[in-house]
């Protein structure tokens, strides 16, 4: 890893990204098939009448306050930051949201917008199976039909959350197509939707797909880098130096992010899944070492062969594997607001164990990337410097496979 | 006058329908697949689409997955097909549309494609996942215009933006005949009927009608409301089923003849 992260852009113009069709500059847009386009449009048009209607907002900051419990904390890793040796880590704690991840902030909000539009049905891609578990359960909170589409090979490594999500009363749908991973549950699930699409609402899980989605999300996700930035004000007087989090499709660490982005003082870190290691080819780490593509509706940075085939992507973590990423993030590589880094697998299990026997807090795995990151970060930094870091889930889904390694 | 429009005008003169075929390039192997292509040819098919295979076909069904990745197993890509395209122009004029998604253009290179495609002797481009509002980075590149974009029309395609995709179009227009993907089954007559009679409003296009149409009766009764008819995993269906029979290539031009036949009023 390069701990190098000092370069940054002064002003990111908001108002710009994404223009009025879904660019990100280059990336991002609308490529999908013609049958799903105006689903699309209606999506977007009901999007911007809800959005600001007073009485969807006061629905849905009740619904996070009351139901979610936000704000989420932010906390001082003391003996972390101890062992560590150098800058203070702070972790913002998505992983005390109800459901265990971040994910619920987003599916509450595209949920409620659903049955706004008045829509009955909704239906999800899952990878770790927390965004599929945080849709069933808006779903139910609802009273909305809920199909998860998950791939075989993530229902086996993630059996804990495909219990959950049958406990609440979804529909879970293996998919056995390609790679039987998240890739290949998004295909699937488009193919379903566009047969659906009359009634039913697709509750994209990241800031990835097409326009409206990677604009949406952000939308949902923010409040986690608005809560952070008031926290961190209150309890350490000023801004971080540094913030953390891990990048599957990127959808925490855009909520991070977003809130800072035109703070030029604050510089940004994004941890994708180098697997056994970016060199040996069998990693996640689509903004490393991936070329511009168009997959599953936008334009982004792809992991795929010279030819257009998309690439399997491994990680220990069912919630980074996954070939894409989400378009604004491409974006923030290129003008380099955003410095992205490889973590391994076995550096994301160390820093797991450290968070567990340190602080007490069992983390996911995808947010265990994060961790690591910020951890070398810090011991490079001084001690009067804070790093604070997305810790995006909590890691009770991932007992199974970590007993395997540790 | 390009061969799209020789096409239907002649057809039009025998008073018949354009039969078009789909077929996943290098399905089951590229010389095999050469071989069907030819015995189609000398059946009665009117209109060629070479689906390029791609590993992530999330508009196409079961069907047409699995020769995406038959194909893909003997690498086949954008440059075999263009390859193949030369091969089959040395006993056809059929007019020949690759049929794509994006990506492996993208990856191709967005400038080459187009004067390749023609110099290779296609015709035009269908991209499944570019709609209207996204083709202009590609076709702005087309410095030869006789080359056609074909778009999709679909059930949920409204009124005034069928006339724009229209307006953008050239060629013909391919009308989905139901919200759904590649291979689903049974046609809604009646839904079909009510879009073409939209479509009639708003362009002299051709139409052509896909999706979901499998035997020489579903045929017929396309081919009395469209100027042509597409089959695409009906064939795909055939080739799995005789992957191993020698007679593979006679086999897919047999059915092609039943489907031409229905094509003629």
């Amino acid at each position: 890893m390069n701990p190098e992260t000092d370069t940054h852009l002064k002003n990111y113009d908001t108002q710009k990204y994404p223009d009025a069709s879904g660019h990100f500059g280059v990336y991002g847009g609308r490529y999908v098939a013609e049958t799903l386009m105006p689903a699309l449009i209606e999506l977007e048009e009901a999007y911007h009448r809800f959005l600001p209607d007073p009485t969807f907002q006061k629905a849905l900051s009740d619904l996070l306050q009351n139901y979610t419990g936000r704000p989420t904390p932010l906390f001082l890793a003391r003996r972390l930051t101890e062992s560590v040796g150098g800058a203070a880590i702070y972790l913002k704690r998505e992983d005390l949201t109800h459901t265990g991840a971040h994910k619920i902030n987003n599916t509450l909000g595209q949920t409620l917008l659903a049955s706004f539009m008045g829509k009955k049905k909704v239906i999800a891609e899952t990878g770790a199976g927390q965004h599929g578990v945080a849709t069933a359960t808006t779903a139910a909170l609802f009273g909305m039909e809920c199909k998860v589409f998950m791939g075989v090979e993530d229902i086996e490594r993630q059996a804990p959350n495909v219990k959950r999500m049958k406990l609440l009363g979804a529909e879970v749908v293996p998919v056995d197509s390609g790679t039987g991973t998240l890739k290949d549950a998004m295909n699937e699930a488009l193919r379903y939707w566009v047969a659906a699409v009359r009634d039913t609402f697709y509750v994209i899980g990241s800031v990835a797909g097409p326009h409206p989605y990677p604009v949406m999300v952000r939308e949902f996700q923010k409040i986690i880098g608005q809560e952070a930035k008031a926290q961190i004000l209150e309890q350490a007087g000023r801004l971080p130096d540094l913030l953390v989090a891990c990048v599957g499709g990127g959808s925490n660490a855009m909520g991070l992010f977003y809130p800072f982005i035109n703070d030029p003082d604050v510089a940004m870190l994004g941890a994708e899944a180098a697997g056994t290691g970016i060199h040996t080819g069998k990693h996640a780490a689509t903004l490393c070492a991936g070329t511009i593509g168009v997959l599953h509706g936008s334009k982004s940075y792809l992991l795929q062969d010279h030819r257009g085939q998309i690439q399997e992507a491994h990680s220990v973590s069912a919630g980074l594997d996954y070939p894409g990423v989400g378009p604004e993030h491409s974006l923030f590589k290129d003008i380099q607001r955003v410095k992205y880094i490889g973590v391994t697998d076995e550096e994301a299990l160390n820093a797991f164990s450290a968070l567990c026997r340190l602080e007490g807090i069992i983390p996911a795995l995808e947010s265990s990337h994060a961790l690591a990151a910020a951890m070398i970060e810090a011991k490079n930094r001084p001690k009067d410097e804070i790093v604070l870091v997305n810790l995006s889930g909590r890691g009770d889904k991932d007992l199974g496979i970590v007993s395997r390694f540790l | 006058m390009n061969r799209l429009q020789h096409t239907f005008n002649t057809l039009a003169e025998k008073k018949e329908k354009a039969l078009v075929g789909f077929i996943t390039a290098g399905d089951p192997d590229v010389e095999t697949s050469l071989k069907i292509i030819r015995a189609m040819c000398e059946n009665g098919m009117d209109i060629l689409e070479m689906g390029v295979p791609f590993s992530d076909p999330s508009a196409d069904g079961p069907v047409i997955q699995r020769s995406s990745n038959r194909a893909l197993k003997h690498q086949v890509s954008l440059e075999t097909v263009m390859e193949m395209i030369r091969r089959i122009r040395t006993f056809t004029s059929i007019p020949i549309i690759i049929f794509s998604y994006y990506n492996p253009i993208i990856a191709y290179g967005m400038g080459k494609f187009q004067p390749d495609a023609v110099a290779a002797g296609a015709d035009g481009v269908l991209v499944v996942d570019l709609p209207m509002e996204e083709s202009a980075e590609l076709t702005s590149l087309w410095e030869k215009k006789d080359f056609s974009l074909i778009n999709l029309v679909a059930p949920t395609t409204p009124r005034d933006r069928m006339a724009n995709i229209a307006a953008a179009s050239s060629g013909f227009l391919y009308l989905v005949s139901k919200t759904g993907v590649t291979g689903s089954d049974g046609l809604d007559t009646s839904e079909i009927n009510t879009q073409m009679e939209i479509l009639r409003s708003v362009t002299n296009l051709p139409v052509c009608v896909g999706f979901g149409i499998s035997t020489a009766e579903d045929v017929a009764t396309v081919a009395s409301m469209a100027d042509g008819v597409v089959i695409g995993s009906a064939f795909e269906r055939l080739i799995e089923e005789n992957l191993e029979n020698p007679e593979l290539a006679t086999i897919l031009g047999r059915r092609t003849g039943e489907y031409k036949a229905a094509t003629r009023l």
